[in-house]
């Protein structure tokens, strides 16, 4: 088992030795800037499907940085520049054919604070990302969008005032409606920034239980500044320290039988 | 007195100052809509709107071309200055670095601060000197180019109002910038936009000095851009300088109608910003 899941964190490039689940993202020396301050170093990590991954650290640390590289919305900050490579499937996503915007269709991001459009209703929050692509028809949009709110599990609550503004729905619906609206183009995999940061324990308890779900469907990597939320809801974890990786395993492992003395320290509370 | 009655003295003091600046400052409006009211209403009447000018000595009549002219010439300079203004707005609030940006916005606040009567003898260089004859459109050009800095600051801060946060969930879903910025930023901080819009459009509707030597104005019923035409503004102007007593009564009557046409596009602006603001929560 233990072998299994190294395996699995190690990181595995296309052409490599088979293995019975290639990674869904990789990253390969990946080091990412502002300017000339670099926020994340060198650090290589692989993410199998279907399970949900943890990043941890304290602030500052870097992990933020590196979710954001993953779907290239790291280069929109002024000043922002990657070295290393990101895979998603074993393709290069930094590569010069590749669209930034087609590659974000694939993986989806939901951040710390709910973003809903305040212009648009419910239902057309969670169209925004059906509409830009045009593979989407029209005929599946009212179908792609109840799917989407049942996987965020918003659907029971929203299903009679869709076309009512979002912006009156309480903080924890709100962030269920960004997750339905990252889920509704149907990604590869969904980044969740510190999801819950803003939100109450019930509110909270309730996205982690989705995030537990909805690795079934998709690959989930979360960043949390919350140990016992990692531990609760993550089949992987990855400690950050100062730009680098420090440590990274399962779950059970990063907590109970830390490798590494500054992840010991950080686990159990003596700094961050 | 204790320390406790020095301290409500100093207050009572303070506060009745504080309500005197305040009273001083709504004084004028009260006192120019006072006037304009009770020297304006009483020509007031459905001829008024609906009638051309008589000459002088004949009573009744009233100043349709003046309505007509304004509402041509402010709806021309509105489809001129509107557009280029809330496009540079978003240039300028999209690309706030640029050097482009730099001298856009510098242009646009010596614009917002340049006399009207400048812009006027612009018009007036450029359209009625080469054209050879005054003409609506000259009018319309010249309060077009009021409009647009004011158009263009307002836009851009209310593109700026906008939170990135709204930017980087709409990118983050796929959007491409453009979109984005349309879609998404764009229709945020659109109540702000058309408040900002009509507020500008309130501003020139009640200029005078751009369309003395522009629109010249004219004492019959315009409605083509290529000849001279009249504005509420140019009467009034006409006909309080005039000889006439019948003349300065319907001076007042015309500024009383400007003054209101200035009232309603304000209060539009206003429902639309409330309105907005209440449907978002």
């Amino acid at each position: 088992m233990a072998e299994a899941v190294r395996d699995l964190i190690g990181l595995r490039l296309p052409g490599a030795a088979a293995s019975a689940r290639p990674p869904r993202m990789a990253t390969d020396k990946l080091s990412a800037m502002y300017g000339k301050f670099t926020a994340v170093k060198g650090v290589t990590l692989a993410f199998a499907p279907n399970q949900v991954h943890a990043l941890i650290g304290p602030s500052g640390c870097g992990k933020s940085t590196f979710l954001r590289t993953l779907n290239r919305m790291h280069e929109i900050t002024e000043g922002g520049w990657v070295t290393g490579r990101v895979l998603l499937d074993g393709e290069e996503i930094y590569g010069p054919r590749v669209s930034a915007m087609a590659l974000r269709r694939r993986v989806g991001m939901v951040f710390q604070r709910p973003t809903v459009f305040p212009t648009m209703s419910i239902f057309g929050n969670v169209a925004a990302g059906l509409k830009v692509d045009r593979r989407t028809h029209r005929g599946t949009l009212e179908e792609r969008v109840e799917q989407a709110l049942r996987q965020a599990a918003l659907w029971d609550e929203v299903k009679d005032r869709l076309h009512k503004s979002a912006t009156a729905l309480s903080g924890g619906q709100q962030q269920r409606l960004c997750i339905a609206r990252a889920l509704a183009p149907a990604p590869d995999v969904v980044l969740l920034d510190e999801p819950t940061s803003a939100l109450d324990p019930i509110a909270t308890q309730r996205i982690e239980e989705l995030a537990y779900q909805l690795k079934r469907d998709y690959t989930i990597i979360i960043v949390t500044h919350n140990m016992q939320q990692a531990a609760r809801i993550s089949d992987t974890t990855s400690f950050f320290y100062m730009g680098t990786l420090v440590e990274s395993g399962t779950t059970r492992q990063i907590f109970t039988n830390p490798a590494d003395p500054q992840t010991e320290a950080y686990i159990t509370g003596r700094f961050g | 007195m204790n320390r406790r009655e020095v301290r409500r003295f100093k207050s009572r003091v303070m506060t009745a100052a504080v309500m005197a600046c305040v009273v001083l400052a709504v004084l004028p409006l009260i006192l120019i809509l006072g006037t304009l009211i009770m020297r304006g209403a009483s020509s007031l009447s459905l001829a008024f709107f609906t009638k051309m000018p008589v000459p002088a000595g004949e009573s009744g009549g009233g100043v349709l071309n003046a309505i007509v002219g304004t509402l041509l010439m402010v709806g021309t300079a509105s489809l001129i200055g509107v557009p280029l203004g809330i496009a540079s707005g978003i240039y300028a609030a999209e690309y706030p670095g640029s050097r482009l940006t730099w001298v856009v916005r510098f242009v646009a606040d010596v614009l917002n601060g340049t006399p009207s009567i400048v812009i006027g003898v612009f018009a007036w260089t450029w359209i009625v000197a080469t054209q050879k004859h005054f003409s609506g459109f000259a009018g319309a050009a010249a309060l077009a180019i009021l409009m647009v800095p004011m158009v263009m600051r307002t836009t851009e801060e209310m593109i700026k109002l906008v939170p990135h946060s709204l930017r980087e969930a709409a990118l983050a879903l796929g959007y491409p910038r453009w979109r984005t910025t349309l879609q998404v930023v764009l229709m945020t901080g659109l109540p702000g936009i058309v408040t900002g819009t009509l507020l500008a459009v309130a501003r020139v509707a009640g200029e005078t000095a751009p369309l003395l030597f522009t629109a010249l104005g004219s004492q019959y019923l315009v409605t083509r851009l290529r000849e001279p035409m009249s504005a509420l503004p140019l009467t009034v102007f006409s006909y309080a300088t005039g000889p006439f007593e019948e003349w300065h009564r319907y001076a007042w009557a015309a500024a009383l109608v400007l003054i209101l046409l200035v009232f309603v596009l304000n209060i539009v602006a206003r429902v639309v910003t409330t309105r907005a603001s209440v449907s978002h929560g």
